[in-house]
This record gives structure tokens, sequence and C-alpha cells, in this order.
């Protein structure tokens, strides 16, 4: 048991003083960071035990953005809960909506046309941007390179505008429905994709070029806590950070949705696992992700963005709404009592820009989930901080932190 | 699997004396600073607003002035939030839509609750409550967010409408009537 826990259990004032005076005078210091926002990634708070500036032992406490997202998906129907999937990792929000969409059809035993697959597979790759250029500027950030975080949210921007063209909010997308898609995608908003594609990637190089064989980040960064391949396994680790400790796993690639199995593109693996390869890993998986979201657009099929075979699950067409009773009354079916679903269980997992995300549904039938259960890739790497922060000094943990690319709205749910 | 091993070569001497980056990393910020300005001087100048972009929920009027809402409650039903709170009301026998039989006597949305997910318009079998570009709403107290029926409609304004689904009811209707004659 750690001294602060003895503390607080102790009813005796005298022998909590007691305690007290040991924890201030013995070997180890505790030191608090947070309950604060380090930048963008959430509330979490880290309990650490110091022995002069080196770090002996860390105890994260997580659960203070817990909101309970699992528990209010049981009382809405499949398509209420869309908005609130936005809320999970919300650095990326469009790449948790393909998700959840693709685990309920899993669920309802449908396929989505070529063409909604393409287009999600670009709102998932613009996800990725997203979340890597807030990893990669926030991380610069922390060790003291301001202009790369400003740099990179420029060009975060400018992907948050096509977000807006494309579903008409910036942030919260709630752009998938369950069998299709909210909308289809505006005229020429491809051509703005290529072009910010364009822009991102010229960032991509500066920010490569500005703090890479950087002296003074190097130093900072090269065999900072690393996360050896063993470790990382055992730890659940998925996603960059694991790809950096030298683990080739991909689910894009290992089992292929979306048609992920069409696009040609890379899987970059570190090799050390330390800080430096997480940066380095991430600054290629920009580059990985602008080659595929180019090769999306280029041979974007024609076709619906729905499925037009699903009319119990995907809303009917508004202009059929207001001019046929067997479509009025569908969408008052689908807006009641939901979608209508099989009796059964789903689970599905996906490469989000953080790590595999999985949904598992259950379904008693009808159009609410009996059980959703959410998995997040950020839960899996704050458990791994314990093992990799000791013998780390203090000034390297905002370093650390800027590194494994968490978010706390991904790791409480 | 195509796998990429991310090579890691050690720092070089220009690298490691520091001075050359200094002067590469000024020069940046030297082209960065004549460059094209990214910022917007918000009140001043405003963001284009997309089409199709979801600002706060309004309700509107069709071509000939009725208020399209049926008071149907869908929305209601379908707002995660639980922002919209509808009272229906009868239409008086004498009026001139008195065939569309209800309208909200009074329809609440709280902007406080409101996340602008935009399913109300999806759910709404009217195109009654449409997301328009009002993306500022701003107020000094919590009553004045909590929007009633006439500010709704302030907002909304009227639409075109291609389907005029009532006016062809009416329309049948009367045909209908009248061959009984």
């Amino acid at each position: 048991m750690s001294k602060t826990e003895e503390v607080f259990s102790f009813g005796d004032a005298a022998a909590r003083n007691a305690a007290l005076e040991e924890e201030i005078h013995g070997d180890t210091m505790v030191l608090n960071v947070g309950p604060s926002h380090p930048a963008t990634h959430g509330v979490l708070r880290l309990r650490l035990e110091l022995d002069g500036e080196t770090i002996v032992k860390c105890d994260p406490v997580i659960g203070y953005l817990h909101r309970g997202e699992e528990k209010v998906a049981e009382n809405f129907t499949y398509n209420q809960f869309i908005p609130y999937t936005d809320r999970l990792d919300y650095i990326g929000p469009i790449h948790n909506n393909v998700t959840y969409a693709l685990a309920v059809e899993r669920l309802a035993g449908i396929d989505v046309p070529e063409r909604c697959q393409a287009i999600r597979v670009i709102c998932c790759e613009l996800a990725r941007l997203l979340s890597h250029f807030i990893g990669l500027g926030c991380y610069g950030m922390d060790a003291g390179a301001l202009t790369v975080f400003m740099y990179m949210f420029t060009d975060r921007e400018k992907i948050y505008s096509l977000m807006e063209e494309l579903c008409g909010a910036r942030f919260t997308t709630n752009y998938t429905r369950i069998g299709g898609l909210q909308r289809d995608i505006p005229d020429g908003w491809l051509d703005h994709v290529l072009k910010v594609c364009d822009d991102v990637e010229k960032t991509n190089e500066l920010c490569d070029k500005l703090l890479t064989r950087n002296r003074i980040f190097y130093d900072r960064c090269v065999g900072v806590a690393p996360l050896s391949k063993e470790d990382a396994i055992s730890y659940g680790v998925s996603g960059p950070n694991a790809r950096a400790s030298g683990i080739a796993m991909d689910l894009r690639k290992d089992k292929p949705y979306l048609g992920y199995e069409n696009y040609e593109f890379n899987v970059p693996v570190g090799t050390n696992g330390d800080s430096y390869d997480r940066w380095l890993v991430r600054v290629e998986e920009v580059r990985q992700s602008v080659r595929i979201i180019r090769q999306a657009v280029t041979k974007m099929p024609g076709g619906l963005w729905y499925n037009d075979k699903a009319t119990k699950i995907f809303r009917p067409r508004k202009d059929k709404v207001l001019s046929s009773m067997e479509e009025l009354i569908q969408n008052f079916m689908i807006t009641t009592e939901g979608p209508e679903l099989p009796v059964g269980e789903a689970f599905f997992e996906a490469e989000n820009p953080k790590g595999r995300q999985a949904f598992f549904v259950v379904s008693k039938g009808g159009g609410v989930p009996w059980r959703l259960r959410i998995h997040g890739p950020s839960f899996s790497i704050i458990s791994a901080l314990p093992k990799i922060l000791p013998g780390c000094l203090v000034q390297d943990v905002p370093v650390v932190l800027g590194s494994i690319d968490f978010v706390m709205g991904d790791c409480d749910r | 699997m195509a796998t990429k091993i991310l090579e890691r070569k050690p720092l070089t001497l220009a690298e490691r004396t520091y001075l050359p980056q200094i002067a590469a990393g000024l020069w940046v910020t030297f082209r960065k600073m004549f460059g094209r300005r990214v910022t917007l001087e918000y009140p001043e100048q405003k963001p284009p607003i997309p089409r199709g972009y979801r600002g706060v929920p309004t309700l509107v009027k069709d071509p000939n002035g009725r208020e399209k809402c049926v008071s149907c409650q869908l929305c209601e039903f379908v707002c995660p939030p639980k922002a919209i709170r509808i009272t229906p009301g009868e239409i008086p026998a004498d009026s001139a839509t008195a065939h569309v039989e209800k309208a909200p006597k009074d329809f609440e949305l709280n902007m406080l609750r409101c996340i602008y997910c935009g399913l109300c318009e999806e759910a709404c079998p009217e195109r009654a409550i449409v997301l328009q570009n009002v993306y500022s709403l701003n107020a000094a107290t919590r009553e004045e967010v909590v929007l009633h029926k006439d500010k709704l409609y302030e907002l909304g304004g009227t639409l075109p409408d291609k389907i005029m689904k009532w006016d062809k009811k009416k329309a049948a209707a009367d045909k209908a009537a009248g061959g009984h004659h």
C-alpha cells in the first residue's frame, strides 16, 4: 500500500500526521501532475513518487472525463447514439462514427455500396491526419517547440473546413448512419480534399525538417521511456505506439475493412520503442494517409451512398417521405423504434488514429442495443505508463505524455 | 504486409553544432512572416459558411406563409439531449389552413442543451425544422437562449417548397368533394 493511501485510511489524526511526516521526510516525495488539462489530451492525473528528480513509481488516476457513454447507448436507438460517438476520441471524431456504424452493420448483416466505402475511407484517413497533427503538434509543444504546433494547427483548420463542407459541422461530425451516410459528398469536395492533401504534406515535411533532426528535440526524445515489444503486447497497446515498439500490427492490413486491401500503403515500424520512434511513426503515417486519400479520390466510384435494400434500417430519402405514404410510415418507424436489427451480438474493431478501437454490440432485437461495450486504445497505453515512466526524470513527463498521444475522452468514455 | 522500418541515423556534425539549424529555423520563420495570412479578424471578417451547414435549428414557413410544423413531435422524440419541447395545438376550423389540422401552440428549443446534431431536421416528415446558417447565438441570461416559436420563425424565415404536400392534398379533397355533388 502506498503512503498516501495509508494517510487517507487512518482515522487517527496523530497517526495521520506521523505518516505525513514520514512522507515528507522519507526517501521519496509524492508529486501530483494534474488533474489538469495537459494541452488537448483531456484530464489526467499522475501520482508520481520521486527520488530526487527520478520517478520511482507512477500511478495514473483516470475517470475525470467519464460520461457513461456505454450506459447512454442502452437508452438510445442506434442512430441516436452516433452524435455520442463523436465524443469518444474527439481528436478525430469522424473515425468513431465510421467504426460504430460498421459494428452495427455487422450485427445487421448488411453491406454498404462501394461509393459509401470509399467516402468512409477518406473520412477515416482525414481523421487520422487530424489526430496525428494534434499528436505531433502537441508533442512538439510539450518538448518546447511551439512553432510546430501552430503550423500543424493551421492545417488542421483546413481539414476541419473540409468536414464542415461534408457534413455541416467542423467538429461534432455525426456523419455516418447505420447502412449509409448522412448525405452524399458535395460537388467539388474531392478537389478541395486533394488541395488540402498537398498543404498537409508540405506542412508535414516542413515540421519533419524542423524537428526530427533538431538537436534539442533529438536529445530530449531519444531513449526516453522505451516500451519494449513484449510489454507492448502484454499491456494490449495498439496503433502507432505499438508500431513504434516494433510490432507490425495494423488492422487495416490484418483484418481489412472498407476495402482497405485495395489501397497501397506501408505500415511504418519503429525499432526501439522510445519517444523518438513514436514521433517517427506518426510522421510517416501522415504520409501514408495522404497516399491512401489520393488513391481513394482518384478511384471514387459512382452510385449510391447508402444501402437502398436496407429499407428498415436506413431512413428513406426526404423527397420520398414528403410525397409517399409508405416512406412516411417507414420514417416514423425508424425514428421511434429505431432501425430493425436481429437478435445477436457483433464485435468489430478498426484501426483508429490512436489504435484499436472496438465496439461490441449485444442486441435483443429492435432498435436499441441491449449492451454496448466500447474499447478505447488510450486506456491500454495509459495503463502502460507505470511501466514506462519509472526511471525517467520529471522533465521527461510532458515529452512522454506528448509522445504516446492519448485522449482522455477515449480512455474514460 | 508492406512494412517500412524507420531508420534512425545519428546526428551529423553540422546538426550537432546546432548553429546551422538555428539559421534554417529562422529562415522558415522569415518565409512564413511574409506568407499569406491564415487568421481571420472575426467580428469584422466572417468565415464563409458552406451549403448544408448545421447552425441553430429554426422553424420555417412555406411560400404561402403557412407554418410547416404539424407538431407530430418526432423531433422531440429523436433529439438526443432532449432540447425540444412541443405543445401541440389545433388550427381553428375557420382558418385557411384548417385542413392541416395541427400546428404547435408553443415550440420550445433549449439552445443550452442543443448539440447541433441535425437529427431533428433528418427526422422531420414535413421539412419544417431546418438547421441554417446562424452560428453565433449570444445572450445575457439563460432564459434568452431558450428559444420559443416566434423567435424560431424569425430565424427560419420562408423556404421554397417544391412539393407543397398540403396544397395538393386540399386540391385532391376539394375535387373529391366536388365530384360528389
